[in-house]
């Protein structure tokens, strides 16, 4: 165990502990008055435990959430699949019922209020998939139905730039647009809180940024937007502050900045180096200047600095001292992807998941740690 | 009927809730407005369904066409053609005598001269013959080709060999050997006279044209909501509805309502093929007809709805209804009486909403019957369609 690792240990108890801190100070209001300058959404131990079939062991998919959302602000949910994010979501949503916990939606439960606040939150689900033959804007006009008041069903398609969909079948419009008319859906009973679970997933680049044009113009109008995504990029652009969710908890909540900020360094450098054993400790690195952690990627390192510029001078030194060569180093600018592996040891995307288990035990000890 | 779908079914409730917020003043709603969604609803699911021109053919042109078939196959049926083989003697003077095969000659004139008759008694077939010879006639009856296979024996006998468990192969024997006795100079000692009935109403085409409307009733009311539902659900679309403030009621009844306008050109169409093509009569009234026809649509619809309740998986869903409308096909008498089934099993057959509704529907439209006849098959399909309804809306998944 090195240097590095306790660095880490210690951001972890910090972001938990500031995590408890932001909910615990919020003074108690009653359940049921709507105050229009209280949080837009409070959550406080949250749990949902999914009952198995047969004699499989019962789902724990949240294990203790605490949130607090304010009005106007944009929250992302970020994590990996099967974090917990859409149980959450869907909880808020009121689709789902809390195992324990208290929910509360604008000041209101969803126990005793469920039709208000049905009327006042826009809802995208994961996958809809809204009748073929109906047209985008019959579609808007059918969902302004559903509420007292809203926008015109041809404003709403213009929010989210299908004006020129107006009369085009779903069964005609690309996985981007659809995404887009969901958004308008959503939109046309002018709600107060909007959720977007995973709006962008399985969307190609291009719609991608369409949708994210989209949801920043929202938010430029002060409404209240909370998201789940598996896209750091995505968290880090749209939302104002993130909850990291792994494993049913928050193991760091904060702005994308803080977040980054707290890794104690703003830059990563990635570098590998010719096999030759025996292989270097990660923690043979700790101690250079302007190094807050090291940890071990698959192949090669993960240095977390300051200033990139002081830092691989001496990094070329050290290897030098031992005698080793550099096959590739690479440097960026600390992201949430980065503060993600520092918390689980593990990288966001399944698909990217570098750091192995017997190279890495990070993962395992930050969950003990909680 | 949909009254109890959800707690929150009263507009009018919901709206005064809604006012006493704190935190805005909506916009007065009016009671047409809390009601538009359920108009919406409605009509996207029409548009929706009209759209697909496909389903149209399936829901209307299909039933048409079949009716018409059946309608024409049965109607030109009034003179019925078996197929019968005739054993050749053989031609060697060894192995049959000059009587025998004068006596075969005669036969096949006989029948000939018969089928041609143009004064021909209209209740004898035409037996439509093949002459063969032994192994080639045996190898054709055992193959179900020809219905009987006949042969001289000695110099007046005639062997038959049938099937007798098929109908046709008892009456080409029968036919066969009428005309043999009476080619020999059999006399009937007794006179008989045929009067033919061929009164509209009594024809099968008549008995079928309400089969066909009950059978594209309960088609309509399984795959029209059950199917729709868990596709739906399939489709997240019934999840997203869940969280919009739509009362869920609105949602189920514009689906029922929809179904049964749908209803409306199916039987009409049905009817006019009946009444057009085939001169079917419409003794009773037509109104009780089509209260009949809803009641029906309802039983199917509760039966569909509470089939989708919980289903998530098409595949699931098409077994599960297969397997409650096969006793219907079976054993309700949609294209034939159930009156040929043992009558231990009677009160099952007779329990079923599709006995129910078509025996109202026939009452109503052949024999002229009116409420006095019909109300407990009314009242037993109301009861397949509530009871199931009810059910099905407390364990409805919506997500």
């Amino acid at each position: 165990m090195g240097v590095g690792f306790l660095n880490i240990e210690d951001q972890v108890r910090v972001f938990a502990t500031s995590s408890t801190v932001s909910s615990s100070s919020t003074p108690e209001r009653s359940l049921g008055m709507s105050d229009p300058r209280g949080p837009a959404i409070r959550v406080e131990g949250l749990t949902k435990t999914y009952q198995a079939k047969g004699k499989a062991a019962p789902v724990q998919a949240v294990r203790g959430i605490d949130l607090e959302i304010a009005r106007g602000e944009c929250f992302g949910l970020l994590g990996p699949n099967g974090a917990g994010k859409t149980t959450t979501i869907e909880i808020l949503e009121g689709l789902n019922h809390p195992t324990s916990g208290t929910v509360e939606v604008l000041g209101l439960s969803w126990e005793r209020h469920d039709q208000e606040i049905r009327r006042r939150i826009g809802v995208t689900l994961q996958e809809t998939r809204f009748p073929e033959k109906a047209t985008t804007l019959e579609l808007a006009r059918l969902f302004r139905s559903f509420y007292p008041r809203g926008l015109d069903p041809a404003e709403a398609l213009a929010r989210v730039a299908l004006t020129s969909k107006a009369s085009a079948y779903v069964e005609t419009l690309s996985g981007g647009q659809r995404q887009r008319l969901a958004v308008a859906l959503a939109l046309v009973g002018d709600p107060e809180l909007l959720f977007l679970d995973e709006p962008t997933t399985g969307l190609d680049p291009q719609s991608r940024r369409q949708l994210w044009e989209v949801i920043g113009q929202l938010r430029a109008q002060g409404r209240t937007i909370v998201l789940t995504t598996h896209y750091m990029d995505e968290a880090e652009k749209l939302c104002d502050r993130i909850a990291i969710v792994d494993h049913g908890r928050i193991i760091a909540q904060g702005s994308p900045r803080q977040l980054i900020d707290r890794l104690g360094g703003g830059h990563i450098i990635i570098f590998e180096l010719e096999e030759r054993s025996p292989r270097l400790e990660p923690s043979a690195f700790a101690d250079l200047p302007g190094v807050t952690a090291v940890r071990r990627e698959a192949e090669g390192y993960a240095l977390t600095v300051a200033e990139p510029h002081a830092a691989i001078p001496s990094l070329l030194d050290r290897l030098a001292d031992h005698g080793r060569v550099l096959k590739r180093l690479d440097t960026h600018q600390a992201s949430l992807e980065d503060v993600f592996v520092a918390l689980t040891g593990r990288h966001l995307r399944d698909d990217l998941d570098v750091a192995s288990p017997s190279t890495n035990g990070l993962g395992s000890r930050v969950h003990s740690n909680e | 009927m949909l009254w109890f779908a959800t707690r929150d079914s009263n507009p009018v409730r919901g709206l005064s809730m809604m006012s006493n917020a704190s935190c805005d003043s909506p916009t007065p709603v009016g009671p047409f407005s809390a009601w538009r969604s359920l108009w919406e609803l409605y009509v996207t699911r029409l548009r929706e369904f009209f759209r697909e021109p496909a389903r149209i053919f399936w829901v209307y042109g299909f039933p048409t066409i079949l009716a018409i078939c059946l309608g024409m196959a049965f109607r030109s049926s009034t003179t019925e053609t078996f197929i019968v083989d005739l054993v050749a003697p053989s031609a060697s003077e060894t192995e049959s005598t000059s009587t025998q095969r004068a006596a075969f000659e005669t036969l096949v004139e006989a029948i000939q001269a018969r089928n041609n008759d143009p004064q021909r008694r209209p209740d004898l077939p035409i037996l439509q013959f093949k002459v063969v010879d032994a192994p080639l006639g045996w190898e054709r009856l055992i193959t179900g080709k020809t219905a009987l296979l006949a042969r001289l024996e000695g110099e007046d006998g005639m062997v038959y060999h049938y099937d007798p468990t098929r109908a046709e192969a008892r009456a080409a024997r029968a036919a066969l050997d009428d005309l043999v006795q009476r080619a020999r100079g059999r006399l009937d000692p007794v006179r008989v006279e045929n009067q033919l009935i061929q009164e509209p109403g009594s024809r099968y085409i008549d008995w079928l044209i309400p089969g066909l409307i009950g059978l594209n009733t309960m088609g309509g009311g399984m795959w029209g909501i059950g199917f729709l539902l868990v596709n739906f659900r399939r489709n997240g679309l019934l999840k997203r509805f869940r969280a919009t403030p739509m009362p869920r009621w609105h949602f189920l009844s514009a689906i029922l309502g929809a179904r049964l306008t749908f209803l409306i050109p199916d039987v009409a169409v049905l009817l006019t093929v009946g009444v057009v093509v085939f001169g079917m009569p419409i003794r009773g009234s037509l109104a009780t007809a089509f209260v009949v026809v809803l009641a029906g649509a309802t039983a199917f619809a509760g039966i569909g709805l509470l089939i989708a309740s919980r289903v998530s998986s098409t595949e699931a869903v098409n077994g599960m209804m297969n397997l409650v409308m096969l006793p219907m096909w079976m054993f309700s008498g949609i294209f034939f009486s159930y009156e040929r089934f043992p009558d231990v099993i009677h009160p099952f057959i007779q329990a079923l909403p599709m006995t129910q509704m078509l025996d109202a529907l026939r009452a109503v439209l052949l024999e002229g019957a009116g409420w006095p006849v019909i109300w407990p098959s009314v009242a037993i399909l109301m009861a397949w369609g509530v009871i199931p309804f009810v059910v099905a809306v407390r364990i409805f998944k919506w997500t």
